[in-house]
């Protein structure tokens, strides 16, 4: 029977590789109608495997699900990073803290709207992010007109801007809430907004509200650091992720949100994370990620990576691209925050402590720096391994087993690091994250997503 | 958005680098980060004199722990510096040989009491004599297991990959640092628990004020209006300030110091010389985690509750110190983390305990964007 | 359709056998869904076996009270397994790590309970990571008790309501913070408290809030209070404040660790008043001479010669090489012998509903006390008020609910 458990791991994990590699495969073809029927197909596995029984069990049950709920936004949290720091080569730590930026912001909105009945948060963080947005892009057309401004005094301009962004919304958040909230109806006498179609939509709106008011706070927070070295800007981005962990831990006494409980623990949010959504964002993360590595802004970034000052000659803007690899990364951390609050439905700052930071580090490090294959295999790998398998095999070892457990994985890390530095999967890619076949001259493939060449850097690779 | 002009061709990121249009000079636009900067000292300058003048005495004691925890910091961030400076890598796991020092002079003076080895073997001696080499050989013990323990983590993790991407060899440090916390949290290796750390020595409090000096004990507690300090504080104190000078000296005058600051220099030249930088890498590490070790007894015995994860926030706080004073730089490390530990002290004290790590990091952001090198660091060189 | 379309479906179809395939080789368990209405379970797991489950950290910040709770427990169910099992059925513990973080609590519990097939969880130590697996246990009607985790939040929801299948053995906040004021006020005649605290740590959060409330109630003054963070090693701002405020008291009601840290430095600045603290303080590891003159409510006395105390003290001391029990390790034993004790009483190891009505009616002599369970599925049970003097922890009084 134990061996049973023991194999049915093992076999869980290279069945979702597998169906990892399937996915990958289907969304390379050139047609589009096998694309979308492969992305289908995808999705209805899993579902089905939720809920299809066989006997008297689920072929996924809780269990797995929740492994492949985590895995999923460990891998959109991963992806990010491995653009920040596989593509781009800044090493960042910061990302966990972003990531629980998101799972905060998104949390707050829906718990508001789902136990407070009001759509005041709501309205906050969406106009905020996009006022706030609005503020960024204008003020950066506005000093593009100069060179060699300091970076401080750009970082004031956008602080400044921000924070009057977000004065506004919370003034405009709150008023317009206070004309919609009758809508809802109490309790007991449910209104018009109070059904469950409108707490999908609210829920969608958070998770993409939280990804991009995660990357907004790190344009803030990228715009100075990131002129600093590339350690230096680790060991910041350490600190951000220790402070916004502190922030958490105070968010109803130095912040004023008595809903998060500090360190209690938030509780009572809204469980609306199914396996739609889950597959729904990670399939649009890595979309994204595709896209903007196989673009020329992925080039530019590929050779900020490579070489700064070669880069710099190539008249590529590297602190600016810098600073983009940085916030789209910041957004998938964003994203999957958001997911993961509604997975979990319980946010305590103990799940972003900075020493759990380093996993999605030591994903993209297993995975491959530079690989995004790499980087969802090993999100997936991981989950399945540590969580699933381990589980299971140090469980049949005895009650001290489990007391290992951190002390094989720095080892696994070390070997991986002393044998096979650039990871287990290398730059190796798969189906849809290849580098797209251009063909040389016209006509190119209609269905491929490449842009036409603006090549403003050789391909760093 | 819509009115993208033709001074912007390509509304992406990259596009300022390419734009044609006359650009004006920002550099007239300082005054506006200067002015930032300006105000925020102000405020914390308002902060601290308001309370200065409150209550003198609170804030001198409250300077004081500074003091303390700003010594501690020195003595760990020497060996983040000096490998900084010559390897380029974050040695994570600096702060765990720091914790491993802890323990050694914990199992040396609970277990096997090597503190009492003078009184054991001459029992004439004087008392305090005998505390006195009982605790130096404590301490020697420590460094000694510290700085092979990281000769030989250099040798196994780093070595092999000195000429892999600088990456490479930040994760490895990343992967020992773990493994030490946790390879020690087993039951027969430290054990997970909290220990509570029995001191080589006792330590006693004073008190200093306009009645003069005196010893603090239940019996005469410390009179009103007078500062207290344990003679931990003076330990440390005078321990890291000997350290530093002893590196100096290490580094400037001796041969194998000139070696040290040749490889930091230029590795592949350095070799050209004859100089054996493998060993002088090793050595490097040696001596930094002697003085981590040194700095794992003396924190043990100031703040005597030790487990295995003690290392972390330590060590990570010493780097802070050592990058803000400038990496590479001895005095530069001292004076980054006596900043730190004013920093941490008065936030506690003045602004709110859980805000002091926001406080520190941000006082390294600041510095690092004003002096890119930190205080005392050396123009930046172009690294590898 | 080109061949390479045909070759993905075919891979995408090998991945769904190979997960249809990893389900065969398993075990029946328990498979409702929250929403559906309760079914009879499938005869119980083959030959009079009962799976109880210990989720405990044993990796992660605090392996030492994970190590702690799992070896109360397992005691607790060795005992039961040597005087032949609860009715008739051998008890099997299954002991997982849940690392006091929500996910790995999450995992832990969903492993239990969808692969095992467990029905019984004992655990988690965190409140942070009870909460999460509360939820999961009580909408698959599977029962949870949680020896150490005080937030109320672990057995009522946030809608208020009391989760049936969640209980908890230690006290909780409101009531060890109110026995602790009164003995401050009224024993020690304090008029003063200064309280130190940590933000990020609900027990301490509670038992902080709840002394205030009744020490200002009860005409005392709080005239300080200060947080800390679990990371800190250095007190001595803190304590510069304590000193300046002149306190009767200080209120810390945190774990040993940070106590031995606290104490010591109190002492050598010189501060003499009194500390005093919950069960966090009792362990072997509390520094003894730096806590002297400290008084700590906790839930039994060592001293205590109740033959149940005497006798866990003795075969706990006899398991684990003569370590002494904290009081992690006796909740945990409580708590795995009030959810056997409730076993025996409902006559029944399959239906939890059952299980779950005996154990809101039982009225067990633990070694923490007399426990009966009030509405919220909380204990009641009184506290002892011990003292620090002299190098070891007396006995000072009994404060009954």
């Amino acid at each position: 029977m134990e061996l049973g458990f023991l194999l049915g791991s093992v076999v869980k994990i290279v069945a979702v590789l597998g169906w990892l590699y399937g996915l990958l495969q289907v969304m390379a073809h050139a047609s589009r109608w096998v694309k979308i029927a492969g992305i289908v197909i995808a999705f209805g596995i899993i579902q089905i495997a939720f809920s299809l029984r066989i006997g008297n069990q689920a072929i996924l049950n809780d269990f797995d699900a929740g492994l492949l709920f985590q895995a999923c936004t460990m891998a959109m949290v991963a992806l990010g990073l491995n653009l920040i720091y596989g593509f781009n080569g800044q090493f960042s730590l910061g990302q966990w803290g972003f990531y629980g930026l998101g799972a905060y912001a998104a949390a707050y909105v829906t718990y508001k709207w789902f136990n407070d009945r009001t759509s005041s948060a709501l309205f906050v963080l969406l106009i905020g992010v996009v006022l706030a947005g609005l503020v960024i892009l204008g003020l950066r057309r506005f000093l593009g007109r100069y060179y060699n401004l300091p970076v401080l005094s750009a970082f004031t301009l956008y602080l400044i801007g921000s924070a009057a962004a977000a004065a506004v919304a919370v003034f405009a958040g709150n008023g317009i809430a206070s004309i919609v909230d009758p809508l809802f109806g109490t309790k007991e006498a449910p209104g018009l907004l109070s059904s469950d179609v409108a707490l999908q939509v609210v829920f969608l709106l958070a998770v993409i509200c939280a990804g991009i008011f995660a990357a907004e706070v790190s344009f803030l927070f990228g715009l100075p650091v990131l002129s600093l070295g590339s350690d230096y800007f680790g060991i910041a981005t350490l600190g951000f992720s220790i402070v916004i962990n502190t922030l958490m831990v105070n968010s109803d006494t130095i912040l004023p949100f008595p809903e998060m409980k500090g360190g209690r623990g938030m509780i009572g949010i809204p469980k609306l994370t199914t396996w739609f959504w889950v597959f729904a964002f990670l399939l649009l993360v890595i979309v994204i990620m595709r896209n903007v590595i196989h673009s020329s802004v992925g080039r530019a970034i590929l050779s900020v990576r490579e070489d700064e000052t070669a880069a710099k000659a190539m008249g590529i803007d590297v602190a600016g691209n810098k600073l983009l690899a940085f916030v789209i990364g910041s957004l998938f951390a964003g994203l999957g925050g958001g997911i993961y609050a509604h997975y979990i439905g319980f946010l305590s700052p103990g799940t972003f402590s900075f020493l759990a930071g380093f996993n999605p580090l030591i994903v993209v490090v297993f995975g491959g720096l530079g690989s995004m294959t790499g980087t969802l295999a090993a999100s997936f790998g991981w989950m399945f391994f540590l969580e699933g398998l381990l589980r299971v095999l140090l469980g049949q070892l005895g009650t001290e087993a489990p007391t290992w457990r951190f002390v094989l994985y720095p080892i696994a890390l070390l070997l991986l690091m002393l044998l096979r530095p650039q990871g287990l999967l290398g730059k190796t890619e798969w189906g849809f994250l290849r580098a797209p076949q251009v063909k040389p001259r016209p006509p190119a493939n209609p269905t491929s997503d490449a842009r036409p060449a603006a090549s403003i850097a050789p391909a760093a690779r | 958005m819509q009115q993208a002009s033709a001074e912007q061709p390509i509304a992406v990121l990259s596009a300022d680098a390419l734009s044609v249009a006359p650009r004006q000079s920002g550099a007239g636009l300082a005054w506006i980060g200067r002015g930032f900067l300006l105000a925020l000292a102000a405020l914390v300058v308002f902060i601290l004199a308001r309370n200065l003048l409150d209550n003198p005495r609170l804030f001198a004691q409250i300077v004081i722990s500074g003091l303390q925890l700003g010594f501690v910091y020195a003595l760990i961030a020497l060996g983040y510096t000096m490998v900084y400076g010559i390897v380029r890598l974050i040695n994570f796991a600096h702060g765990d040989v720091f914790m491993v020092g802890s323990f050694v002079s914990f199992f040396a003076v609970s277990r096997f009491s090597l503190h009492t080895w003078p009184a054991v073997a001459f029992p004439g001696i004087s008392p305090d004599l005998s505390t006195l080499i009982g605790a130096v050989s404590v301490i020697v013990l420590s460094m000694i297991v510290c700085a092979a323990l990281a000769v030989v983590i250099e040798r196994v993790a780093y070595k092999p990959l000195r000429n892999a991407p600088r990456i490479t060899a930040l994760i490895t440090a990343i992967g020992v640092s773990f493994f030490l916390e946790f390879f020690g949290a087993l039951n027969f290796v430290f054990s997970p628990r909290f220990i509570p750390y029995q001191r080589p020595f006792d330590v006693y409090a004073y008190w200093i004020g306009a009645q003069g000096i005196g010893m603090v004990t239940p019996q005469t507690p410390a009179p009103d209006g007078s500062i207290t300090f344990s003679s931990i504080f003076v330990i440390i104190v005078v321990a890291s300030i000997l350290m530093q000078i002893l590196l100096q000296w290490l580094v400037k005058r001796t041969k194998i110091g000139k070696a040290m600051r040749a490889s930091a220099v230029d590795k592949p030249t350095t070799r050209l010389m004859g100089v054996n930088v493998d060993r002088v890498i090793s050595f490097t590490f040696a001596v930094g985690a002697a003085f981590a070790g040194l700095a794992g007894v003396l924190f043990a015995i100031a703040y005597p509750s030790i487990h295995t994860q003690l290392g972390i926030l330590p060590g990570l706080k010493a780097f802070v110190a050592a990058v803000l004073g400038g990496i590479g730089s001895i005095p530069g490390a001292l004076v980054g983390a006596l900043i730190m530990g004013q920093a941490e002290a008065l936030t506690a004290g003045y602004i709110s305990t859980p805000m002091r790590d926001a406080v520190a990091f941000t006082i390294l952001i600041i510095v690092l964007l004003v002096r890119p090198t930190g205080i005392f660091g050396e123009p930046e060189r172009e690294k590898a | 359709m080109n061949s390479r379309s045909i070759k993905m479906i075919s891979i995408l179809g090998a991945a769904a056998l190979a997960l249809a395939a990893c389900a065969a080789p398993r075990p029946v368990a328990q498979p409702e869904q929250p929403a559906e209405a309760p079914k009879e379970q499938p005869a119980a797991p083959a030959g009079g076996e009962i799976k109880i489950a210990i989720l405990a950290p044993l990796s992660g910040p605090v392996p030492t009270f994970g190590v702690s709770t799992r070896d109360g427990a397992l005691l607790a169910i060795e005992e039961w397994n040597a005087k032949g099992g609860v009715n008739g059925m051998k008890i099997v513990p299954i002991v997982e790590d849940s690392q006091c973080t929500a996910d790995p609590a999450v995992n832990a519990a969903n492993k239990v309970i969808d692969q095992d097939g467990v029905k019984f969880i004992i655990g988690e130590v965190c409140s942070k990571a009870s909460i999460p697996v509360s939820e999961i246990a009580n909408a698959k009607k599977v029962i949870q008790i949680s020896p150490t985790s005080t937030n109320p939040a672990v057995t009522v929801g946030s809608d208020g309501a009391v989760k049936p299948y969640i209980f908890r053995a230690c006290f909780i906040d409101p009531f060890q913070g109110q026995v602790a004021a009164k003995f401050a006020l009224e024993t020690l005649g304090a008029k003063t408290a200064f309280i130190m605290l940590d933000q990020a740590n609900d027990y301490v959060r509670g038992l902080a809030e709840f002394f205030e409330k009744s020490f200002t109630e009860g005409g005392g003054q709080i005239v300080g209070k200060e947080t800390y963070t679990d990371k800190d090693t250095d007190f001595s701002a803190i304590l510069s404040k304590v000193a300046e405020a002149k306190p009767d008291l200080v209120y810390l009601p945190d774990y040993y660790n940070i106590v031995n840290l606290v104490a010591k430095q109190a002492k050598e600045k010189g501060l003499t008043m009194p500390f005093m603290g919950g069960d966090g303080w009792d362990s072997s590891d509390l520094d003894l001479t730096a806590a002297d003159g400290g008084y700590f409510t906790n839930h039994y006395s060592s001293e205590d010669t109740r033959p149940e105390v005497a006798a866990f003290i003795k075969a706990y001391g006899a398991k684990y090489n003569g370590a002494v029990p904290d009081a992690l390790a006796v909740l945990a034993y409580d708590a795995a012998n009030i959810l056997i004790e409730s076993i025996k009483a409902a006559g029944t190891a399959d239906d939890t509903d059952k299980v779950r009505e005996a154990m809101k009616a039982i009225n067990f002599k633990g070694v923490s006390g007399q426990i009966t369970f009030d509405d919220n599925n909380n204990p009641v049970k009184s506290a002892v008020v011990l003292q620090v003097k002299d190098g070891k922890v007396s006995y000072n009084t009994t404060v009954n609910p």
